[in-house]
């Protein structure tokens, strides 16, 4: 079986992620795309997780929870666990570490949660893209006390991405893989392929409109890697 | 102006250990390093709240004369360490960026 994925996906939950970005809207889009397995991936938060994962279930597709976070060099990066449980741990270690700014839902946006069948569960009001006070070099660990994995998004945008703010990725950082955008050209970009060098690139579309999602086109290969095996495991699960 | 006089500024902490005095001719504000890889002039006084080791990196490959993170960022002490391996001197303060920068500006 051909595996595809899109492992950065945003609910209505982040600031700037649609209000259509419902747990059963975006399981199903990305069935209808033809996807295997998709990963929740909010700003600083993976508080509407448990409930993608149960219309996830019920769509039949494999799921990741997950969140994107932002680290106190505004560097975003996506971060993965095997569990909703760890996740949600996780997730609560960040929420102590964001500002204590209250979110302006008509500059950026509702921060909604809803139960799994898409019903309104309440409105986070601490903003949540702002940046959590954790280092790009500090998160990896972090995440793997929780059992997850963790890599930088997007490292071809020109904003918060690894190589737009630090200049390159830091010497002790091992990541086993790092994310570009649907459109990157490695063509023109020496510096990222120069960081790709011995590492995975993950094509993920960050949608924060259900037609963003990936379409089928890149097939995930499984390698025995750390991400492999999440896949495999949401896979199994469904 | 010389990093000896930035040693006697009030507000200001050095963190690495001492070392020769550095001429500074201008100040550099910048927090994207990518930019400032490209940008930054030598032997200038760069302000910045970018706290991590590519700071250094950055610093060492641009010859700035010195780092000063403003806002209180946070240092670790594996950076102070890899500053002081690399011969950057870095200055702590809990002003902000445009403060710093303008209070240094009055000494140059």
């Amino acid at each position: 079986m051909k595996i595809y994925c899109d492992l950065h996906i945003h609910s209505c939950l982040s600031p700037c992620g649609d209000d259509d970005m419902t747990p059963n809207n975006i399981v199903n889009m990305a069935r209808l795309k033809g996807l295997n397995c998709i990963a929740l991936t909010d700003h600083n938060s993976c508080g509407n997780c448990r409930a993608t994962q149960l219309a996830a279930r019920q769509a039949g597709i494999g799921f990741i929870p997950g969140m994107e976070i932002n680290t106190s060099e505004d560097i975003h990066a996506v971060c993965l666990f095997p569990d909703c449980d760890s996740a949600e741990a996780f997730s609560a270690e960040i929420y102590r570490l964001l500002p204590n700014t209250k979110n302006k839902p008509e500059v950026f946006g509702r921060q909604l949660y809803t139960d799994w069948l898409d019903n309104p569960a309440g409105e986070e009001e601490k903003l949540l893209i702002n940046a959590a006070a954790l280092s790009i070099t500090q998160v990896p660990a972090l995440v793997k006390q929780h059992g997850g994995i963790c890599f930088p998004a997007h490292i071809d945008k020109d904003a918060n991405s690894i190589l737009a703010v630090l200049g390159s990725v830091p010497a002790e950082c091992h990541f086993s893989c790092m994310e570009v955008t649907p459109r990157y050209q490695p063509e023109s970009r020496p510096d990222v392929e120069a960081a790709l060098q011995n590492c995975r690139a993950v094509v993920s579309s960050d949608a924060h409109y259900l037609w963003d999602i990936a379409e089928a086109d890149r097939e995930f290969i499984l390698t025995g890697d750390e991400l492999s095996q999440l896949v495999q495991k949401a896979l199994k699960n469904t | 102006m010389t990093t000896l006089q930035l040693d006697q500024l009030d507000g200001l902490t050095k963190l690495t250990r001492p070392a020769e005095a550095r001429e500074i001719t201008c100040i550099y504000c910048c927090d994207l390093l990518s930019l400032a890889m490209a940008q930054a002039p030598a032997n200038s006084a760069w302000v910045t709240v970018m706290g991590n080791r590519n700071t250094i990196a950055v610093a060492s490959l641009a010859d700035v004369a010195c780092v000063i993170l403003a806002a209180d960022t946070a240092f670790s002490d594996d950076c102070i360490t890899k500053a002081e391996d690399e011969g950057v001197t870095v200055y702590r303060t809990a002003a902000p960026i445009f403060e710093t920068a303008k209070r240094i500006d009055l000494l140059l």
